[in-house]
């Protein structure tokens, strides 16, 4: 599992009192705790809520209006694959097919290991050389099949050797 | 003595593996005992030939590329630190790279040539000069010679931006604020990210002096959350900007002050939308707002605001600089200046082309796509991001005009041109536009919220043979209710695309019709 994924409210009241006092603050708090736990936990909607004095309707509807924020842990690795037309033009199409099929999940699904999640991105802005994915924040041009399943196969056999 | 070696951080170059390069690179100098400094620059917007390396040498920077890991112990061995151009990946002088060569940079100038966070390189480049001036001026003298340069908006809806600057200016608030739109969110375009990568600091400098023009103290570059390496790289130059007494409460000692703040969007394709990214950065739903009232008068938190693209902030540096003749000289009609090209899809040469308006779509591709990466012809070539037409060749020879595309229905947009090989199957690309709007609308009107929907039914039922004509009749119909009935450009132009589609492909339906025949057949 990953450790991000644990739920700590006091690190979580500390994100948010080091940035409530922004203009807008919400969407900086709302990155603050998704980059710490890879996530936000429904446990942390009140607190967010009642920092900056919004309902949890308010912020629930924040956090679900945007692709970026998750309610649920992710797998160790987010994946995300380009969707937009540029990619399509150099075979993002057949990538995608590959992708879902090689990791048995469809967009938005996390493998039963709890090793990749995917999701779709709209435009990487790798328009040129293409079709690109994104592993964590790691962007990859010019991606085959071919190079996927190495890809796979190099990022699970590294998690190997960290356990 | 010490050998310089350039390696580009942007993303592109770190996408084809630039990283791996550099550790290449720092092994194999260390293995020799020489002594080089590696400088992290931006792109030259060159992507094909991505990663571009290059050497300073007494007579000017030799480029090499695309470069592997693995040629890295042969470039040593050919003596590539003193610029011997044995190698076959020696490229000579970048600057005279024809198809950098070919192009009229004004805003790419510096891109790929300095290190985009150094404010001494940036210096040394003629940066800051158009602030320097500005500081002795009147906001409305700065306001007068942004009109007088013909600049106009270069995110889509290309509307004056002295003209907006004016109305900021002329409002009275406690408090007013520049916002820089950079969720550059269209498919097939990279010129702001390649601003924010190669040259940040042009594009701070050029907020500054926005905020000198209108009176307003704090700025926001709001960010797609999908580019971190341009996230990294812009909050680097703005630290560096502070740390000089280029941002903060006075400016190089003038009284003036000015703060930036790189805010992240959360990957909504509809916050490129002005009023939905002042939605955003106030922290709620990128739901579009109804205007009036402008955002020039109501804008964030209520203020008086300037919203300006990438390209506009990033050109104003140029003009203030230079004198706003020198940016109207180039162009045509009434699109004055340049319009970064980007090049993406199935060419084999996809890059940056800054030129002046008007070369038609065709003269830009042949001069410097060098043909499809496939090999197979060009079919369908979609300009403008997601909301823009798909073109036939008959419409190739279309110059590359504000005024001339709008003629043909098509919108120039951004910039982004994308090129489809002859494999494409067109009415699946009409049903990905209705599908992509039904993932991005931001849902406050309902023919764009739910006519996305209906149309990925419609054109599902067309491209299986279900009734094709009266489907056909039916798609135009919610096309015009589109168009005519929504909010914003999501909705009303998704209809271009898809419209497009059907339009000059037609003979796709057949092909689609027969496919999905084929497979109940099979079933």
């Amino acid at each position: 599992m990953n450790d991000k994924a644990k739920w700590d409210p006091q690190a979580v009241q500390g994100i948010i009192a080091s940035l409530q006092h922004k203009p807008g603050a919400l969407l900086p708090i709302l990155h603050g705790i998704q980059n710490a736990l890879g996530y936000i936990p429904p446990d942390s909607v009140p607190m967010i809520a009642d920092a900056i004095q919004q309902t949890r309707a308010e912020v629930h509807g924040v956090i679900t209006f945007y692709h970026h924020f998750r309610l649920t842990p992710p797998g160790r690795i987010k994946l995300e694959v380009c969707r937009a037309e540029a990619c399509q033009a150099r075979g993002s199409r057949d990538l995608e097919f590959h992708v879902k099929e090689k990791l048995g999940i469809d967009y938005h699904q996390t493998t039963l290991d709890r090793e990749f999640s995917l999701e779709p991105v709209y435009c990487l802005g790798n328009c040129a050389c293409g079709p690109t994915i994104r592993v964590d924040d790691d962007i990859i041009g010019r991606i085959t099949p071919e190079k996927f399943d190495l890809l796979v196969d190099e990022l699970t056999t590294t998690a190997l050797e960290i356990r | 003595m010490s050998h310089k070696i350039f390696i580009p951080r942007d993303t592109t170059t770190l996408a084809l593996g630039g990283e791996r390069v550099v550790t290449a690179v720092l092994k194999e100098a260390q293995a020799r005992k020489l002594d080089i400094e590696i400088v992290r620059n931006g792109s030259r917007g060159i992507s094909w030939l991505e990663p571009l390396i290059e050497v300073e040498t007494a007579t000017g920077r030799v480029a090499y590329g695309p470069v592997e890991p693995h040629d890295i112990a042969a470039l040593f061995d050919t003596g590539f630190l003193n610029g011997n151009a044995s190698h076959r990946l020696s490229l000579g002088d970048p600057e005279e790279i024809p198809y950098l060569k070919k192009q009229q940079r004004l805003t790419f100038a510096r891109a790929g040539v300095i290190d985009p966070v150094s404010i001494e390189d940036y210096k040394a480049h003629g940066g800051f000069k158009g602030l320097d001036k500005s500081l002795t001026l009147t906001g409305q003298d700065i306001v007068d010679e942004v009109k007088a340069s013909g600049l106009r908006g270069r995110g889509g809806a290309a509307f004056p931006t002295g003209i907006k600057w004016q109305t900021v200016h002329d409002c009275s608030a406690d408090q007013k604020y520049i916002v820089c739109n950079a969720d550059e969110g269209d498919s097939g375009t990279f010129a702001d990210r390649l601003v924010m990568e190669a040259d940040p600091l042009m594009l701070i400098e050029g907020m500054i002096i926005s905020g000198l023009a209108v009176g307003a103290t704090q700025g926001y570059i709001y960010l797609r959350s999908e580019y971190p390496v341009a996230h990294q790289v812009m909050n680097e130059a703005i630290a560096n900007a502070y740390a000089s007494g280029y941002l903060g409460g006075d400016i190089q000692g003038s009284g003036k002050a000015f703060n930036l703040e790189v805010r992240l969007g959360a990957a909504a394709y509809i916050c490129g939308e002005e009023t939905s990214l002042l939605e955003s950065l106030e922290g709620k739903r990128g739901l579009v707002r109804f205007k009036p009232p402008l955002p020039a008068i109501e804008g964030l938190f209520g203020k008086p605001t300037v919203v300006n693209n990438v390209l506009s902030l990033a050109a104003v540096p140029f003009i203030m600089d230079k004198g706003s003749k020198a940016y109207a000289d180039c162009g045509m009609g009434r699109s004055r200046g340049t319009l970064p090209f980007q090049l993406a899809g199935n060419l084999k040469q996809g890059g940056l082309v800054e030129l002046a308006f008007g070369p038609t779509l065709r003269e830009l591709i042949d001069d410097f796509g060098g043909g499809t990466e496939s090999g197979l012809p060009m079919r369908a070539i979609q300009v403008g991001g997601p909301l823009g037409a798909y073109l036939p060749e008959s419409q190739w020879d279309t110059p590359l005009d504000y005024e001339a595309f709008s003629a043909i229905g098509a919108v120039l947009g951004h910039g982004g041109i994308v090129v489809f090989d002859e494999s494409v199957d067109m009415t699946e690309q009409a049903r990905f536009s209705m599908e992509f709007c039904v993932a991005e609308s931001c849902g406050k009107c309902t023919p764009c919220r739910i006519g996305s929907t209906r149309g990925v039914e419609v054109i599902d039922k067309i491209r299986s043979g279900n009734n094709v004509e009266a489907n056909l009749a039916l798609l135009d119909d919610l096309c015009e209710t589109m168009i005519d009935g929504s909010l914003c450009a999501m909705g009303s132009m998704t209809p271009i695309p898809v419209k497009s589609a059907f339009q000059y492909f037609s003979e796709d339906i057949a092909l689609a019709n027969a496919s999905s025949s084929v497979q109940a057949e099979a079933k």
